[in-house]
């Protein structure tokens, strides 16, 4: 829901804290963000001690090296989004590594060709698997990493039914401000979603996808009412 | 622009609406013919649909409450704080962002739902958003004794920021705790309901996200210069008692808890209890506040003046206070010796004239007004009066 001194301001506020080693911007760091940090790490990992450990363990790296967080690159909830999600893929990995050193033993004594092959074709799958996990984790972070308004117009009209014009009015905006919050924070899922697809340190088939059009889809930051209007100078039918 | 390329550009403004299933039956059937004879629009509207999707995802897995407090020790264990929080500010961030953490699960018609607040004088019923004015309004006591700016709105024809002096010359750590008052009823209350009413009302028409941010932000506020006044001195008058700040900290935590609780009843979301450490401290406050409200008790009811302070009454005959042996159990255990009699009585002493066992959360639940002291599990040995008295007293520590 709404995080509204999550700006650039904040960031770097806050960073500076934690340098200074401020305990209660640890605090307010964790309260900020470890719904996204552990909801990630429980999504990729899928139980619950393994996602409180990552959560430990990034929120560890972020006050014993704050200087590591560069605001010219983007906001803090994003670089630890971008932390979580690698930290948690990596162990997701090893796990599966370890998994399957067992059948890799197996398949290299026994004579069973089946073993054999399924022993070499295992990491594949495994990575398969992987990668469909993280796209959807990944998903999930991405809607948490919407702007606060567009995030809300969305999340109260998609999980409680509501029309636009309901949402308006909860929201006390107006209608067409609704429309271009939901058009608008749509576009930017689809294409940071897109994006993810074709990031190079999630290895694909070299040829699948084409690098997506990010220019269409600047990131308005807070101020959403802007929104929408990039499509002005598209001709009618 | 022709009418042709206006109706383009109406219909197109609805496709992040249409995507997310949320237009009228009238305005999504006329978008969707539209769309078949539109390529861009098509286009756009797969593109947002297929985004849509993706939020249908299960939700993820809940944060254990103790969460928190696991990571934080483990980051400064691994690089202790140059500026750390006084351990009387830490169950006052850990209960707030317990609270927080509750909040931030509701949905619209769970901020609509009605919470009761029971406390010795009555109930007052209240919404998630007008309990977190209720908390600000008098956390907002303790900002002010801080230096920091009053979240309520100054009452219509008064002048800002009237009740108490900021920046009272802190008192010596090693001097006694300025003796709490505990009326029995209505007036000390009044200055912390006007000052709850005037945040409400300024907050009626804020949706809820602003409320639960601007109360957030100000929880914050409040640990981060506690941590800038370690020693907690500085007494606060909350109109029902003056506790000094580090006190008043552990009160407020309690008093957060307590209503966090209120509110998960009223939405039907578990809530867990405070740390065992936590507890502990809001048990001790708790132990200290008691006198105060056993001298309230008997200033209300004069049946349970059975101190030997007057004529006639009380088992025992040595000079001096009575006292009574509390045995709290559970994690956050440990024993206190509570004076049973006003200081009139002489200096406490002698062997405790009863025992009581209590679990330490109970205690702190009928303290908040929120247990019947007649059907609460006591251990009690010695004089029963005497037990009973101190039950009967702990929930005048409560308040509207």
């Amino acid at each position: 829901m709404a995080a509204p001194d999550e700006t650039p301001r904040w960031d770097e506020r806050l960073q500076r804290r934690l340098a200074r080693g401020e305990e209660t911007a640890l605090g307010e760091l964790y309260d900020q963000l470890s719904p996204m940090v552990h909801g990630l790490a429980g999504r990729v990992l899928g139980d619950q001690a393994a996602a409180a450990r990552l959560t430990r363990e990034v929120f560890a790296r972020v006050w014993e090296r704050p200087e590591d967080f560069d605001p010219a690159q983007g906001s803090l909830r994003s670089w630890l989004g971008a932390l979580t999600h690698r930290l948690a893929v990596e162990r997701l990995r090893a796990r599966r590594a370890a998994d399957l050193v067992p059948t890799r033993a197996a398949g290299g004594t026994a004579d069973d060709p089946a073993a054999a092959e399924a022993a070499t074709e295992a990491p594949e799958s495994a990575e398969a698997e992987i990668r469909a996990v993280a796209a959807a984790a990944r998903a999930q972070y991405v809607v948490e990493s919407l702007p606060a308004p567009l995030r809300e117009t969305i999340t109260v009209t998609y999980y409680d039914g509501r029309t636009y014009q309901e949402t308006a009015r909860l929201l006390g905006i107006s209608e067409q401000a609704a429309k271009q919050r939901m058009r608008l924070g749509l576009a930017l899922l689809a294409t940071e979603l897109a994006e993810d697809a074709t990031r190079p340190d999630r290895p694909r088939d070299p040829d699948t996808g084409q690098h997506p059009d990010t220019e269409r889809h600047p990131d308005t930051g807070q101020d959403t009412d802007c929104g929408g209007r990039r499509h002005e100078g598209d001709g009618g039918t | 622009m022709t009418t042709t390329d206006d109706r383009h550009d109406a219909l197109r403004s609805l496709l992040g609406a249409w995507a997310l299933g949320a237009c009228p039956p009238h305005e999504a059937a006329e978008l969707e013919q539209h769309l078949r004879a539109c390529p861009e629009c098509a286009e756009e509207a797969a593109r947002l649909r297929e985004a849509a999707g993706w939020l249908a995802l299960d939700e993820p897995l809940d944060q254990p409450g103790s969460l928190r407090q696991q990571v934080l020790d483990w980051c400064l264990t691994r690089r202790p704080a140059e500026l750390p929080v006084p351990a009387w500010g830490l169950p006052f961030a850990a209960e707030t962002a317990k609270l927080d953490a509750l909040l931030r699960d509701l949905g619209p018609q769970e901020w609509q739902e009605v919470a009761e607040l029971p406390w010795h004088g009555g109930t007052e019923h209240l919404r998630p958003a007008e309990v977190l004015g209720h908390l600000t309004a008098v956390d907002g006591l303790l900002a002010l004794a801080l230096g920091l700016p009053d979240p309520v709105p100054a009452a219509p024809g008064s002048p800002p920021a009237p009740a108490p002096e900021p920046r009272v010359p802190p008192q010596d750590a090693a001097g006694p705790s300025p003796a709490p008052r505990v009326p029995p009823q209505g007036g000390p209350y009044a200055g912390i309901a006007a000052r709850t009413a005037r945040l409400v009302a300024e907050q009626a028409g804020q949706p809820p996200g602003a409320v639960r941010a601007r109360w957030r932000r100000h929880a914050h506020d409040l640990v981060r210069s506690a941590a800038l006044a370690p020693r907690g001195n500085t007494p606060v008058d909350l109109g029902f008692a003056v506790l000094p700040l580090r006190d008043a900290f552990v009160d407020r935590a309690l008093e957060c808890y307590v209503h966090g609780e209120d509110v998960a009843r009223a939405v039907a979301y578990p809530y867990d209890p405070p740390a065992a450490q936590h507890l502990r401290q809001m048990v001790d406050l708790t132990v200290r506040l008691l006198p105060g409200a056993l001298a309230g008790l008997r200033a209300a009811r004069p049946e349970h003046a059975g101190a030997p302070g007057v004529p006639g009454a009380g088992p025992a005959e040595e000079p001096g206070g009575r006292r009574l042996r509390l045995l709290v159990d559970g994690p956050a255990a440990g024993e206190w010796l509570v004076p049973l009699d006003g200081p009139e009585a002489g200096p406490p002493g002698g062997e405790p004239v009863a025992t009581m066992v209590l679990d330490a959360l109970e205690l702190c639940q009928l303290a908040a007004a929120h247990r019947d002291p007649d059907r609460l599990p006591v251990g009690a040995h010695g004089d029963r009066a005497a037990v009973r008295e101190v039950l009967h007293a702990l929930p005048l520590l409560s308040r509207p």
